[in-house]
């Protein structure tokens, strides 16, 4: 995947072993990336209007130039990092930006809101690109973030009460209590929860593993943990089911507990803790279906969305409709009918990229998705210290599960859950919270694929010295 | 910890082949089916977004679509619509095309493979790409003067150039507003589709080609055509005309119209049998003639059971089963089983018209790109040769007298000799009234038949003006 011979004569002398740092790639994927969205742009104008519109230029030097000082930053900060993760954010993006552009303009067409999603889109990447920069300049070391772990957790517990305590008319968008809306602004303060929530599950687990490693008996073949040490599990339980509750959002919840539990599972090797949490999973499904609303109506629709075709089902039924008339090829960027979705523009854009770039398109998508989740394994496969090890699979793992579960839903595989698909859907929260999340992912992947410190010259009397951590 | 982040990172990569596998079931498998569902409506914006091409009558158009600001870009509108929605029929949303519409909808949606050079085109220069035109056959003074001499009563008027076999006129009544099928309105289609379908007789229906009814004394045509044809008679040729006929095997006798006499004598001559149109002569004559001479003449002027395309689909017409003399004796004066489309009468009388050759009907004249160049052009055809020229004309001299002196003389048009028949035939209902003819007689332009539904009178009474108002207008619009 390198640019320029793949014989790195560095690499070739004998004793100094300095392995690539695949920063070239980065740039020549990001190019590629960058390419491939100009080329989505000006598709969408020649198809829906017949010619380019005369901001694409500045579009076009903006949104390279985000990546440009994204990709130095990373020279920078982060020499290291994974060359994949960053380009595989930018296409994304790039991609999602297209898509929401070429939905601005058939609601022009239809002569109903001529609101600009597009551009407001690309400010709030600019602010996620300006997020990313900052994490990655102050976080030099992932490993200190673990010194703040129970400050994240109150930070990401209040993030994530505030829209519950917060009157309806502050908090409420079709349904859903999961906003904060001020000034004009709405933001989804969850999306930056589950990112404290991360930090704070992986510093607490990797505390906590060797008890909740214990067994107390086996039973056909599994260990079962001690019942005194079900406590956190049960915590991450009831707070999902607060979230299901109080702000009647049942993505955010399936998220944290998933991701929760996939952590504990990780941290402790105990396959026990994912059949715990299947089955208290599976109760609290049982009881929501029985006792909400909103919740049978989501599961009714999902087992038979064409017998609620002019109801509740309206949305999902002409996602279907819109993704089977795409079929393999798609209508191509602005040949389809993607604006007859209900809101394509955030929970449904998959749908909108499935009818117009095809089955292939989407395909290709759900594979970019699969390699900067691979990525972010991998990082924490080979991350040396268990804290980087557990927070990178958290990220990558929420990354990979939030896309299942949206992805899911627009097609009809699960239940519709409301979430985002991270980086294609319009909506800033998601977008910039999306990016902290990559730019911790990118610190992980520095220090993991970061030579390791040559052997120090002996020291007499090392016993005594405190252990410290060493800067390259 | 990397065994379980391997498990996790398998994981992974299921949950992800989960979403592919169905992404492609919906994708590929169940494409069709959602592409077709009437729900979806994305294949019918996509029709709705290109211009329609128009359906053109005399250099007019009949059916166009404009440009509207609704979600639906092209409305379809048909600015005579009830005089032309027998021909045109409609373009609707929720019920889809009919006639012409239908038939050519390839070309009027500019999906024709013919038009698919200038699709290419398109494509290089953004045009959005529109469909071709339809120019039919149909003459505006003939089809506005059928429909207006049908109006009150339910039938079907058909106009044929004899030499071309090209249609004239195609009318039928009751009709209906095509607008309003084809607005942009679901809820106001079905309303007025569900007051279409509760009136009786149903308005939808096109009769010229869509039904075929017992056709009565116009048959005798046929049967005269298989008797000059088989050397034994002429049109002076004397034949029994009973006031009275026995039916074979049977104890029913048939008489005339009103129980009438037709000569004093008992006998008559073919030619003054069709005239005063003897029923009892031409029962007699029938069973003379035979079943398989009846029947090969009636094929041969297209009674032959099978349906044909002019494009608009027509019924086949069809003389039935004949069991034994007494039916052939009730076919010969068509009845019994006998059943024709006004179409099919008026190719009887075209046959007849243009020296005993049938053409073959035909309603589109030409198929125009949207640069209105002719991609296609109809080319008249001849099906058969039923008679001879020299039967022709003997066919014509009789049915001249039937218009000068017999059962046809409010046929009659001054200074312009006309041939034609008459025919009531019984049904369940009060009495069919059919008329067929052509004028001028000695150079037809252009032949008719007139069918009305129940009228309860005479095929004279009823039918014979309505055909001479259509042929005299359409004389006189040609300057004759």
């Amino acid at each position: 995947m390198s640019v320029g011979p793949s014989t790195d004569p560095r690499a070739a002398a004998p004793g100094t072993t300095t392995p690539p740092r695949r920063r070239g790639t980065e740039l020549a994927m990001l190019g590629f990336a960058v390419l491939i969205t100009l080329a989505a742009q000006a598709v969408v104008d020649l198809t829906v209007t017949g010619g380019l519109r005369p901001e694409l230029a500045t579009f076009g030097g903006w949104f390279a130039g985000l990546w440009a000082v994204a990709h130095l930053v990373v020279r920078r900060f982060a020499p290291y990092a994974d060359p994949l993760l960053l380009p595989s954010v930018a296409l994304l993006v790039g991609l999602g930006l297209s898509v929401i552009h070429r939905l601005d303009l058939a609601a022009e067409q239809a002569d109903r809101t001529s609101r600009e999603d597009a551009p407001v889109q690309l400010v709030w990447a600019t602010l996620g690109v300006l997020l990313f920069v900052a994490v990655l300049v102050v976080v030099r070391d992932h490993r200190l973030l673990s010194r703040y772990a129970y400050t994240l957790a109150l930070v990401g517990l209040v993030l994530l009460a505030v829209p519950a305590v917060l009157p309806s008319s502050l908090s409420e968008v079709n349904g859903a209590k999961i906003w904060i809306r001020l000034a004009g602004f709405s933001i989804q303060p969850g999306e930056f929860a589950k990112i404290c929530l991360i930090v704070f599950f992986a510093a607490y687990l990797v505390d906590k593993r060797d008890v909740l490693a214990l067994a107390s008996r086996r039973v056909v073949g599994l260990e079962l943990p001690r019942a005194r040490d079900l406590g956190p599990v049960l915590a991450a339980w009831v707070l999902s089911i607060l979230v299901l509750v109080f702000e009647r959002d049942l993505g955010s919840s399936l998220l944290l507990f998933g991701i929760f539990v996939v952590m504990l599972y990780t941290a402790t090797e105990r396959a026990s803790w994912l059949l715990i949490g299947l089955v208290l999973f599976a109760g609290a499904a049982l009881i929501a279906y029985q006792v909400f609303g909103h919740v049978r109506a989501r599961v009714d629709v999902w087992l038979d969305p064409f017998a609620y075709r002019d109801g509740a089902g309206y949305q999902l039924v002409q996602s279907l409709f819109g993704l089977g008339t795409g079929g393999l090829f798609g209508a191509g960027l602005g040949g389809g009918r993607p604006d007859q979705v209900p809101v394509a523009k955030s929970d449904f854009i998959a749908a909108a990229i499935g009818e117009e770039l095809g089955l292939f398109g989407l395909v290709a998508v759900i594979i970019v998705y699969l390699i900067l989740v691979e990525r972010g394994l991998r990082t924490s496969l080979i991350v040396r210290d268990a804290f980087g090890k557990l927070l990178a699979a958290g990220l990558a793992f929420a990354i990979a599960w939030q896309v299942f579960v949206v992805l899911g839903g627009v097609t009809g595989l699960l239940p519709l859950t409301g979430l985002t698909t991270p980086f294609l859907a319009y909506g800033g929260s998601s977008l910039v919270a999306n990016f902290v999340l990559v730019a911790l992912l990118v610190r992980i992947s520095d220090a993991a694929r970061r030579p390791a410190a040559p052997p120090a010259p002996p020291k007499p009397a090392l016993g005594d010295a405190p252990t410290e951590v060493v800067q390259t | 910890m990397n065994a379980p982040l391997r498990r996790v990172a398998i994981s992974v990569l299921v949950l992800f082949t989960l979403l592919i596998v169905n992404v492609n079931y919906i994708q590929v498998v169940r494409s069709d089916e959602l592409r077709a569902d009437p729900g979806n409506t994305r294949v019918l914006a996509e029709e709705y977004d290109r211009e329609r091409g128009s359906i053109v009558v005399g250099g007019t158009e009949v059916a166009m679509s404009t440009a509207t600001d609704d979600r639906l870009t092209y409305l379809r509108q048909y600015p005579q619509g009830p005089v032309y929605a027998p021909v045109t029929g409609y373009y609707s949303l929720v019920y889809g095309n009919s006639q012409v519409e239908q038939t050519e909808n390839d070309l009027l949606s500019g999906t024709d493979a013919r038009l698919f050079t200038r699709r290419i085109a398109d494509l290089f220069t953004g045009r959005n790409p529109s469909g071709g035109d339809v120019v039919l056959t149909l003459d505006p003074t003939v089809q506005e003067t059928a429909m207006a001499g049908l109006e009150g009563v339910t039938g079907a008027v058909v106009a044929l150039d004899p030499s071309t076999g090209a249609v004239l006129g195609m009318a039928s009544t009751p009709t209906y507003d095509p607008n309003q099928l084809s607005s942009h309105d679901p809820q106001a289609i079905r309303d007025y589709w569900a007051q279409l379908g509760a009136e009786r007789p149903d308005p939808r229906l096109n009769r010229a080609i869509g039904d075929r009814y017992p056709p009565g004394s116009i048959f005798k045509v046929v049967v005269s055509a298989a008797a000059l044809a088989s050397g034994q008679y002429t049109p002076d040729t004397v034949i029994p005309a009973p006031q009275e006929f026995p039916l074979p095997q049977s104890t029913q006798t048939l008489e005339n119209f009103g129980g009438s006499a037709c000569s004093p004598s008992g006998e008559q001559s073919l030619i003054d049998a069709l005239t005063i149109s003897c029923n009892t002569a031409f029962a007699e004559l029938g069973i003379a003639l035979g079943e398989d001479r009846v029947r090969s003449m009636a094929e041969a002027f297209g009674i032959d059971g099978d349906g044909f395309d002019t494009p608009l689909p027509v019924q086949g017409s069809t003389i039935g089963d004949i069991q034994n003399d007494a039916q052939l004796a009730t076919s010969s004066i068509g009845q019994q089983d006998v059943a024709l489309t006004p179409l099919q009468a008026a190719m009887i009388a075209s046959a007849v018209a243009d020296d005993g050759r049938l053409m073959k009907p035909h309603l589109v004249a030409q198929l125009r790109a949207p640069d209105l160049s002719v991609i296609d052009e109809t080319d008249p055809e001849e099906l058969s040769r039923p008679v001879t020229p020299e039967v022709a004309q003997d066919l014509t001299r009789m049915m001249r007298s039937v218009v000068d002196e017999g059962s046809g003389r409010r046929a009659r048009i001054p200074g312009v000799q006309v041939a034609g028949k008459t025919g009531t035939a019984q049904n369940a209902g009060p009495d069919h009234n059919w008329f067929i003819g052509f004028a001028p007689a000695d150079d037809p332009e252009i032949a008719v038949a007139v069918f009305v539904a129940n009228g309860g009178g005479t095929g004279g009474d009823v039918s014979a003006p309505i055909a001479r108002q259509v042929m005299q207008a359409y004389l006189e619009g040609q300057g004759g």
